[in-house]
């Protein structure tokens, strides 16, 4: 399918061939934008809100405009208030509204915890099922911004370990359309994490409305000797590395997990049964995270599968740092995943 | 000048009856007859209800309970100026606001036995399940308010919350908020005078909490809130105004918590004897009856009449509340999430076994 292809800037797209045969390219950026401009055409009870959703920048150009052509009353510019926004969004989606609200940075949530964690995860379940909060919140996370501790985390597993939550990371632009449309109509309230550096890349995109179903990973590349599995923009990353380790005759495989959670790990157990190796290339902390809840599965399901330990690529466990110099030391990147494959592969042919 | 006055503050208190029973005749006309027997019926069905409760929790056969002994007048005076497709967004402490709105009383003593079936609100009714963390509901309110703008609804939201409540950034946020968005939000605090054990004053050196509905813009009030009448005519008011487009309003109903906070705290390790004493002599039904005696509508055989109703009525529901059998072990894995995930099914698989 083309639009599986990842690109990471215009000109790799049009290098690739570009649009052309019905197809057209968006960055992830434009995706997002037009998947909330059909919603808010298609559903009067969808609205976006958020801080700055209105202004010069439209959260990175990802609202733009919206509110010119939607009116002020749908897509609303808000006071600074995360928690409260939080618990109108869900007071909202519960009296029937599909809310999209939007927090900027990641960062932000922990204001947000009492709302999201006691009252969005639980309704559901309180109401014996009667009641459902269908809110989708919109958040960002990134690097290399020189922001640092406060700015710059990347909060996923936390909202992962809650029932009643559904985290989906999208890795390309036509994912970040689909499961945009999806978390709106999923009727659970969705943590939708997007990355800033992959805002710039460029895929292949429908114009009609779809949706890109939450829970379900994808394989991005099929390979034999290593399985790695990873979201957001570590997906991009392990897609380079791969590329760099093909060179070396070393062929991964390549999974794009795309939901936290709930997390497609029968996926992973069938190609790590396949591979026998794997490596988690996650874009926050190791403990509690990702990695882990896939190690765990995997013993627990399929404990024989592996014939080298598994890796985790990781933040390592100190706060985000400021300095570009420590940022090019804290942040994973295909070098990094590239040189965790190479080892693991190395084991994995010593053990025979 | 170098210095002008730029803005007053005007706080304004509400009592239609005295607490000798004796009425305003301004106010008291505009209120029809009828409703005072609906007042006196209510508050003592909720009264039996919750007194029925606490033996309930003595003898085990009930969990953790709130009383709402006292602050009966502020719960069902504001809970019957709605009408049932009002939304209704509780704190844990509002049993006599859902029985006011005809919530089944065997769901709530299902919910204080320990079982979220309780929450589960029947059809025709719009009412959030009991908020336990202190204030949250306040923004749910404003989001509620929302929605029935979005979809230009003729609906009101009352939120209840109490004087500790008032002191959360929630209530910050969420009055300020309604205010700017001119929500129909009807913002009900029962301010008991205590939070578990911290008095109102510790609270805020605010003089009223009605009064910091000024800087968001909106009309605020004081009820006194053993007055059901005083209760019942501002809540009707702002619901009125409410529907109307007219925005929010803060109606703070000044009351007392009789019993302790729960049954799990012990009152007499922070009040005097003598303040509680001082607010029993004030409680809501002393007057109500005196008034009501005055005016013709109260008589001891229609009290018998009411009580013997009322009880038959309770024990009716615990009745029915203990014979439900207990939920399905499967049922926790079945309402967290609108579809089941993969692992969830499973689990629900061997649940099933």
């Amino acid at each position: 399918m083309p639009w599986t292809k990842i690109y990471g800037n215009k000109a790799d797209f049009e290098k690739a061939g570009g649009a052309g045969a019905g197809l057209r390219g968006l960055t992830y950026r434009e995706a997002l934008h037009e998947a909330a401009s059909q919603l808010l055409e298609s559903d009067q009870n969808v609205f976006v809100m958020g801080e700055g959703v209105d202004d010069g920048g439209g959260v990175f150009g990802s609202t733009l405009n919206l509110h010119k052509r939607f009116g002020s009353d749908r897509v609303m510019d808000t006071p600074l208030a995360e928690n409260a926004l939080t618990g109108i969004a869900i007071g909202a989606a519960a009296s029937g509204m599909r809310p999209i609200l939007v927090h900027m940075r990641i960062d932000f949530m922990p204001l947000t915890m009492d709302q999201i964690i006691n009252h969005a995860a639980k309704w559901s379940y309180m109401f014996g099922g009667a009641v459902s909060v269908p809110l989708t919140i919109r958040s960002i996370i990134g690097r290399g911004w020189g922001s640092a501790a406060q700015h710059s985390q990347s909060l996923q597993s936390l909202f992962a370990n809650i029932p009643g939550l559904k985290v989906v990371m999208p890795s390309t632009p036509y994912d970040a359309k689909g499961l945009l449309r999806a978390s709106v109509y999923d009727g659970n309230p969705v943590m939708f994490i997007e990355h800033r550096w992959l805002y710039e890349h460029m895929g292949h995109v429908p114009i009609e409305p779809y949706t890109v179903p939450i829970g379900k990973s994808i394989t991005r590349r099929n390979g034999k000797d290593v399985t790695i599995a990873a979201v957001s923009q570590m997906v991009f990353e392990a897609m380079q590395a791969a590329e760099l380790l093909a060179a070396d005759g070393i062929d991964c495989e390549v999974i794009d997990l795309r939901t936290i959670r709930p997390l497609d790990s029968d996926a992973v157990i069938e190609s790590v049964t396949k591979t026998g190796a794997l490596i988690v290339a996650d874009t926050g902390w190791a403990s509690c995270g990702i990695g882990a809840e896939l190690a765990a599965r995997l013993v627990e399901r399929a404990h024989g599968a592996l014939k080298a330990p598994l890796k985790r690529i990781n933040f390592a466990d100190c706060p985000t740092p400021a300095s570009p110099a420590l940022e090019k030391a804290y942040y994973p990147d295909r070098h990094t995943i590239a040189a965790a494959v190479r080892e693991t592969f190395e084991l994995k042919r010593s053990n025979g | 000048m170098p210095i002008s006055v730029i803005g007053k503050m005007e706080v304004k208190r509400l009592q239609v009856i005295n607490e000798q029973g004796q009425a305003d005749a301004s106010l008291i006309s505009l209120l029809p007859d009828s409703i005072y027997n609906k007042f006196f019926e209510t508050i003592t069905l909720a009264r039996l209800y919750n007194q029925r409760a606490l033996s309930l929790q003595r003898e085990g056969r009930l969990g953790t309970y709130a009383s709402i002994l006292g602050q009966e007048a502020s719960q069902i005076g504001s809970a019957l100026a709605f009408d049932p497709s009002d939304w209704i967004i509780p704190s844990f402490r509002e049993s006599g606001v859902l029985i006011a709105m005809g919530y089944p009383m065997r769901l709530l003593y299902r919910y204080w036995m320990g079982d979220e079936r309780g929450m589960s609100c029947p059809e025709g009714l719009n009412i959030l399940p009991m908020c336990v963390p202190v204030g949250s509901q306040l923004t749910h309110s404003v989001g509620v308010g929302m929605g029935i703008k979005h979809k230009g609804e003729k609906k009101a939201v009352a939120v209840y919350f109490g004087d500790g409540a008032s002191s959360r950034g929630d209530f910050h946020e969420g009055l300020n908020l309604a205010g700017v968005f001119k929500l129909p939000v009807v913002f009900l605090c029962q301010n008991n005078q205590w939070a578990i054990s911290v008095p109102r004053s510790a609270q805020s050196a605010g003089a009223t909490i009605a009064e910091r509905a000024f800087s968001y813009g909106f009309e605020g009030i004081q009820v006194d809130g053993n007055d059901v009448a005083a209760v019942y005519k501002a809540t009707k008011d702002a619901v009125d105004k409410a529907k109307a487009g007219g925005g929010p309003t803060l109606i703070e109903c000044f009351t007392y918590r009789l019993d302790d906070h729960t049954t799990s705290d012990d009152a007499t390790r922070y009040r005097s004897r003598d303040e509680v004493e001082a607010w029993k002599a004030r409680e809501p039904l002393i007057r109500l009856k005196l008034f009501m005696e005055k005016k013709g509508l109260w008589s001891k055989a229609y009290e018998d009449e009411v009580i013997k109703k009322a009880s038959d009525a309770v024990d009716a529901a615990i009745k029915e509340a203990e014979a439900m059998s207990p939920p399905d072990a499967a049922d926790m894995i079945r309402f967290t999430n609108k579809e089941l995930t993969l692992r969830q099914k499973r689990e629900l698989e061997e649940l099933e076994g």
